[in-house]
């Protein structure tokens, strides 16, 4: 730790696009990413933010914890409407109207936003090819409203719409593969990140919003409120999704497959489960068939990045520092 | 000096649009729209208007990312129909909510179902608390230069509000009529540059779009009001000017032979224009009936209202919306409740009627007046009469 507090400082800059204040929950993981995922950026950044926890617990009027331009309008247009930022400051452009240089949009929502009631936004935008980058910060649930599931809500996990009932064991679906979906897209620049490995995500932030054209950034943010685990546990909660294969972190550079770290075997899931209340009453032969399936994807992914290089220079970097389970 | 040259008005409003100079237009098609943003697409690919034009994946889209096109200062403009006014409903309130000038031609269509593609006031009427000022047109003519007025009115610094400038699907946007397209030298001297005050800037940043707890929301939404209300003044001051630069002059209110007229027939939109010959017919048969015509639809013009009917006895007013198991059409409740306070008022029959493309003759508007002075007479037991329909 004391060698984190002399090299830290050096590796990333003291300046905060987003001011603490706010009124997160506590232990709030979309917090720490979106704090890690601006401060990889300089201030000429303009935000648009969909609706869900983060646009609530930082912007109630007349206050907000934005240092940057930061525009939200309702949940599931952001993508629509970050289109129309990047639009109107490329015309403006052309047209010799004076501005900043190298503006650059970043969309931000969370997997509600995202994968459900913003895809179609996110896809439109996608595909036209705007110069922007959206950043999802996956809590896995509708957190905002009070955890009702998502198409990002893992299977088996309990929710307030996916409640554990006698004839229900939580989420009876798989989680939706978002990032997968923005590949599909075929986009220069696709990775997966986790607040846990913050300089993991902020090279990835970073890279996402230079890259020129769409760029998509799936960022896991543990949610202790909605996940029933405890508040300090944010930190190894999001160490073990990717230990255990559950968030596999990756990059996909013009269709380039490459995994962020090597890891040579993966934990077995119920180490991330068991200290999570909303997996709390999953038999064996569930969290094993969670097990398999968590193998089976995790394999695609192996293969994928196969024909990329097999580690990448982030590797050490995002290994940095062993967590105890 | 322009000519009039014989022009599809579809195709007269993407010109007036270009003679704006407009920034970004961001738009899906649906008919009897897609003329409009088919030919601003052709412009900006032919760069005869340097703009961005994003072909986005639906109405809500749309208007969202004029949403964020606005709100970076540019100048921006849509147009939609029907459908494609109802799936953008919520952005609507947010764009005059968030002050965003933007302009959005609408081609009033039907809404389904059943599906229609044909000209009603439905799509109108269900954005009317949207908070945008509104304007309704009866030519091409008037779309033109309604659309170039548009601009000037949202962008002032007084107003800061989105306009819509309503036209009839088809019956208007799919015709040729004569029309005068101002010369760019003159637009350019009517409609001054965007300034948008607090644009999207990381020199001077801004948060837009803060959630208003409850000891903020009302005073928002009177802000907001008191905004659209004193707009009006922008409005006429706005039609004046354009009046002198250009020679068309437009009021909140139409008049048509309506002063010292016993009888006024009120209606909106292009189904007016036949309205109008039919006055002209009665009144050469010695009728004393006139006409006026809402151009204004928010903000409401009360004053203009009450003083272009003050002196009638029946006023008959014209819905092309239903409001279902409700007092029938829209504008007639609201006509309704400008006058009810009036110490002198005159009496007033309600007719619902031209629903979804449906025709009314100049002989169907001489029967539907005559009509109204009966039921004005004998009293109905209706709060409204539906013209036209087969039982």
């Amino acid at each position: 730790m004391e060698k984190y507090a002399i090299y830290v400082p050096r590796l990333i800059k003291k300046q905060e696009n987003f001011a603490p204040g706010h009124r997160a929950c506590i232990g709030c993981g979309e917090a720490l990413a979106i704090r890690l995922a601006f401060k990889a950026l300089d201030n000429n950044v303009i935000v648009a933010n969909a609706t869900g926890c983060a646009e609530i617990f930082a912007s109630q009027l007349p206050a907000t914890s934005w240092h940057l331009p930061w525009i939200h309008t309702l949940f599931e247009n952001t993508a629509a409407v970050a289109s129309g930022v990047e639009a109107a400051y490329k015309v403006m452009r052309r047209k010799g109207i004076p501005l900043p240089e190298n503006t650059k949009v970043v969309a931000i929502a969370g997997d509600g936003g995202t994968s459900d009631i913003g895809l179609q936004a996110l896809s439109g935008a996608l595909e036209r090819g705007h110069d922007f980058t959206y950043i999802c910060f996956d809590n896995e649930a509708y957190q905002n409203t009070g955890n009702q599931r998502s198409s990002a809500t893992p299977f088996g996990a309990a929710t307030t719409t996916s409640p554990l009932g006698k004839k229900s064991i939580g989420q009876f679906s798989w989680k939706k593969n978002m990032p997968e979906i923005a590949v599909a897209h075929n986009i220069p620049y696709v990775a997966t990140a986790c607040h846990s490995y913050p300089f993991d995500l902020m090279d990835k932030v970073a890279k996402a919003v230079a890259t020129k054209g769409p760029a998509y950034v799936h960022i896991l943010s543990v949610c202790p409120t909605g996940w029933r685990s405890a508040t300090d546990t944010v930190i190894r909660l999001g160490r073990l999704a990717v230990e255990t294969g559950v968030f596999p972190l990756y990059e996909v550079e013009n269709g380039k497959y490459k995994m962020s770290l090597n890891l040579p075997k993966l934990r077995p899931v119920k180490d991330y489960l068991k200290q999570q209340g909303r997996f709390r009453h999953l038999s064996d032969d569930v969290i094993q068939k969670i097990q398999d399936r968590v193998e089976i994807e995790y394999q695609k992914l192996l293969e994928k990045a196969k024909n990329g290089s097999k580690t990448t220079k982030r590797k050490s970097r995002a290994g940095a520092g062993k967590v105890p389970a | 000096m322009t000519t009039r040259v014989g022009i599809e008005v579809s195709i007269a409003v993407a010109d007036a649009v270009r003679l704006t100079n407009a920034d970004v237009i961001a738009a899906y098609p649906i008919t009897p729209q897609t003329h409009i943003v088919e030919h601003l697409a052709e412009l900006v690919a032919n760069g005869e208007l340097d703009a961005e034009y994003i072909p986005v994946e639906s109405e809500h889209s749309a208007m969202s990312a004029c949403l964020g096109s606005a709100a970076s200062g540019a100048r921006t403009f849509t147009a939609t129909s029907s459908q494609g006014l109802a799936l953008m409903n919520e952005v609507l309130y947010v764009a005059s909510g968030m002050r965003l000038p933007i302009i959005m031609a609408v081609a009033n269509r039907a809404l389904s179902a059943p599906l229609s593609i044909w000209a009603d006031h439905s799509d109108m009427m269900s954005v009317r608390d949207t908070g945008w000022i509104q304007i309704i047109v009866e030519n091409g003519q008037q779309a033109v230069d309604n659309i170039i007025c548009a601009f000037r009115i949202a962008e002032d610094r007084r107003v800061l509000l989105p306009v819509m400038v309503h036209l009839d699907g088809f019956n208007l946007t799919h015709v040729i009529e004569p029309i005068t397209l101002p010369e760019q030298t003159d637009v350019d001297k009517f409609l001054p540059k965007n300034r948008f005050p607090l644009p999207l800037n990381p020199d001077k940043p801004v948060a837009m779009g803060g959630f208003a707890p409850p000891v903020i929301y009302t005073e928002a939404k009177w802000a907001q009001e008191v905004c659209i209300r004193d707009s009006k003044e922008v409005i006429l001051a706005c039609w004046d000017e354009f009046g002198r630069v250009f020679g068309r002059q437009y009021h909140p209110v139409e008049k048509y032979h309506s002063d010292g007229a016993g009888v006024i027939l009120l209606t909106m939109g292009g189904i007016s224009e036949t309205a109008s010959v039919a006055i002209d017919e009665m009144r050469a048969e010695d009728e004393n009936v006139g006409q006026v015509r809402l151009r204004l639809w928010r903000p409401f013009p009360f004053e203009e209202l009450r003083q272009a009917v003050k002196d009638a006895e029946i006023v008959i007013i014209l819905d092309r919306a239903i409001s279902l198991g409700g007092p029938g059409g829209p504008v007639a409740s609201e006509v309704k409740a400008a006058l009810y306070n009036q110490v002198k008022r005159p009496k007033m029959v309600a007719f619902v009627g031209a629903l979804g493309g449906r025709d009314i003759t100049v002989a169907g508007f001489k029967n539907l007046i005559k009509k109204g002075i009966e039921i004005s007479r004998t009293g109905s037991q209706n709060e409204y009469e539906i013209y036209g329909v087969r039982e």
